[in-house]
């Protein structure tokens, strides 16, 4: 644990990364709007503007979105790492996204018309039911056995995996098609509607994720050492696999599945300020959001008129530092 | 009376042989109990039944009256400081920051540590003599330190009973007697402790109280004359042990001497 003085400049300095994302994020897209325009644009007396709309209205929610998921996933990785032990455990382990992912795609591919919000309620459902399969298996005489946990949601992700395989084969080409880009993540699709359900949900888990720390801390040494300092084990595991999967859970029914935030952002945080969950917490939460902003802004961007998903911008990111961390042993360590 | 246990069974699941079958036991407040027995005997279970993370099957295990499994761990953790085994530690934390961990039952979820927090803290490290390596990571740290770190981290929980599991084990013998000097003042200064050892003759030097256990069963208990006996000893070690008074340079105590089976005479006739 590093001293206090280069965490409050860290968090400091991530919080300012995360408005300079937000603020870079909403000057950037298809409609070329300079900066003065935009400027203007956004002052309180300006009236209505086809560039405000736009700003207001579509970009904006858009980021809002984008830093919400970043940041709930993030913090609901740094939760099933540090509940599982395991460095390389990630939102999506657990079956998570695959039970969201059938979900959607049911949904997509059957053409029923939902909207948006549909969709997203359809996978908050194959998620639900897929967190609740995994937990009822490994949770036994009143212990969650977090080695079954693992294994019990590796396979109930290949189940589901297979249902979304078994949906696309199915299904005809142009709601395949859809499902398929569905499965890969993207903002497109975000309202403001959507984000104040998002937040509403998210926040307070994060919160509560973050008053956790010092128990989660405990769990870091192990199981009895941690009772010994006044945890109460198996309520700490049942609430953090609950608050993980449901932070997983509100960012994959928004936005789809985006790998890696969950993984990347809580050890780079982890090699830079250290393993202490009181600012591993807050900083992977303000992390994991800059990151998603800055990969949706280029999503949106870099393949102008196209739109890549945002799933793959994180991988493709993602997987290089995670080979470098993994180069350097970094997954050999517990956290 | 700080722990009680009263007939106490307790088997663990997927294992058909008890780890202990009827103990019944008081652990007075302000003494130094140590627990000694063979591998195997049911130290550690025993030990876990005393600090509720097992609850026994048959019988009790009682702390301060109230069934030990029923305690918050908060409460508990205000009351009992813990030195467990296990392996070294593997979390890179700094020596401080593992210490104040022992702060956690009193600081509330989204709560800094307070000024008081952090006096217990230095108290803590300066009581098992590590100020000058509370910066460093309690992964390069030796096994004695480590385990003065873990000490100090029970002393910062502010007890009145630490229960000790192997606190000693791969220790040589100057960290050993570190270790147990640092219970036995804990002790006179108006704590208890319960210590289990493999150690005999530090048991009987620095303990007020033996309980000898034996499969699953308590053999003997009271003061280490009473316990540290050569039938009872070579009986329940199977192992021919003589036990000789020492009052020489100052070492007055117990001195417990397991014999070489194949050179002593008076054993020879054993089979080795």
């Amino acid at each position: 644990m590093r001293s206090s003085r280069s965490h409050a400049v860290g968090l400091l300095g991530l919080a300012l990364l995360l408005v300079v994302a937000m603020s870079a994020a909403l000057a950037v897209g298809p409609a070329n709007l300079s900066l003065p325009e935009i400027w203007k644009a956004l002052q309180p007396e300006a009236g209505e503007s086809p560039a405000r709309a736009i700003l207001l209205w579509v970009r904006l929610p858009r980021i809002v979105a984008a830093a919400l998921s970043g940041a709930g996933l993030a913090v609901s990785g740094v939760l099933f790492q540090a509940l599982l032990r395991n460095p390389l455990a990630e939102p999506y382990l657990l079956g998570v996204s695959s039970g969201a992912a059938l979900g959607a795609v049911a949904v997509l591919s059957l053409g029923l018309a939902v909207g948006p919000a549909g969709v997203g309620l359809a996978a908050l459902a194959g998620a639900l039911i897929a967190i609740a399969t995994v937990f009822r298996v490994a949770y036994a005489a009143g212990q969650l056995d977090t080695r079954v946990l693992i294994l019990a949601g590796v396979v109930v992700a290949s189940f589901f995996g297979a249902g979304v395989m078994l949906v696309l084969t199915l299904a005809e080409g142009r709601t395949a098609r859809s499902a398929l880009l569905w499965t890969m993540g993207s903002f497109g699709q975000a309202s403001w509607q959507m984000n104040v359900a998002l937040a509403a949900y998210s926040l307070p888990a994060a919160l509560a994720a973050f008053g956790l720390s010092r128990h989660l801390n405990a769990l870091a040494l192990d199981e009895e050492s941690a009772a010994h300092l006044g945890t109460e084990v198996e309520r700490v595991k049942k609430i953090s696999y609950l608050l993980a999967s449901l932070l997983a859970a509100a960012a994959v029914s928004v936005a789809g599945v985006i790998g890696f935030v969950g993984l990347v952002v809580p050890h780079a945080i982890r090699l830079l300020w250290g393993v202490d969950h009181r600012y591993l917490i807050p900083m992977s939460f303000l992390a994991g959001g800059s990151l998603l902003v800055l990969a949706d802004a280029a999503a949106r961007t870099v393949a102008q008129p196209l739109e890549i998903p945002v799933g793959v911008v994180t991988a493709l990111i993602g997987v290089p530092f995670f080979l470098v961390l993994l180069r350097r042993g970094y997954a050999r360590k517990p956290l | 009376m700080s722990f009680e246990l009263g007939d106490a069974w307790f088997r663990y699941p997927r294992s058909d042989h008890p780890a202990l079958r009827g103990v019944s036991v008081e652990i007075p407040a302000g003494s130094h109990t140590a627990i000694v027995g063979p591998n195997g005997a049911g130290k550690t279970t025993l030990a876990r039944l005393l600090l509720g993370t097992l609850r026994p099957q048959s019988g009790y295990a009682l702390f301060e009256g109230r069934p030990a499994a029923d305690w918050p761990r908060r409460e508990m953790a205000k009351r009992v400081g813990v030195v467990a085994q296990g392996g070294p530690p593997v979390l890179p934390v700094s020596v401080i920051g593992f210490v104040e961990m022992g702060r956690n039952p009193y600081v509330r979820p989204w709560a800094p540590l307070g000024e008081a927090d952090r006096a217990k803290v230095s108290g803590a490290l300066r009581r098992a003599d590590l100020e000058e390596l509370a910066s460093r990571a309690i992964t390069e740290l030796s096994g004695g330190e480590v385990q003065r770190a873990k000490l100090a981290r029970a002393f910062a929980q502010d007890p009145t009973v630490l229960v000790l599991d192997e606190p000693t084990a791969h220790l040589d013998v100057a960290h050993e007697m570190e270790i147990f000097r640092l219970v036995r003042d804990f002790v006179d200064a108006g704590g208890s402790a319960v210590t289990i050892t493999h150690s005999l003759h530090l048991a009987g030097r620095f303990a007020d109280r033996l309980c000898l256990l034996s499969d699953g069963r308590l053999e003997a208990v009271g003061s280490p004359m009473e316990v540290l006996r050569s039938e009872i000893l070579s009986r329940v070690f199977d192992w021919p042990i003589e036990v000789v008074a020492l009052d020489h340079a100052g070492l007055a105590g117990l001195h417990v001497v397991p014999v070489d089976k194949g050179r002593d005479p008076t054993h020879s006739g054993e089979p080795t």
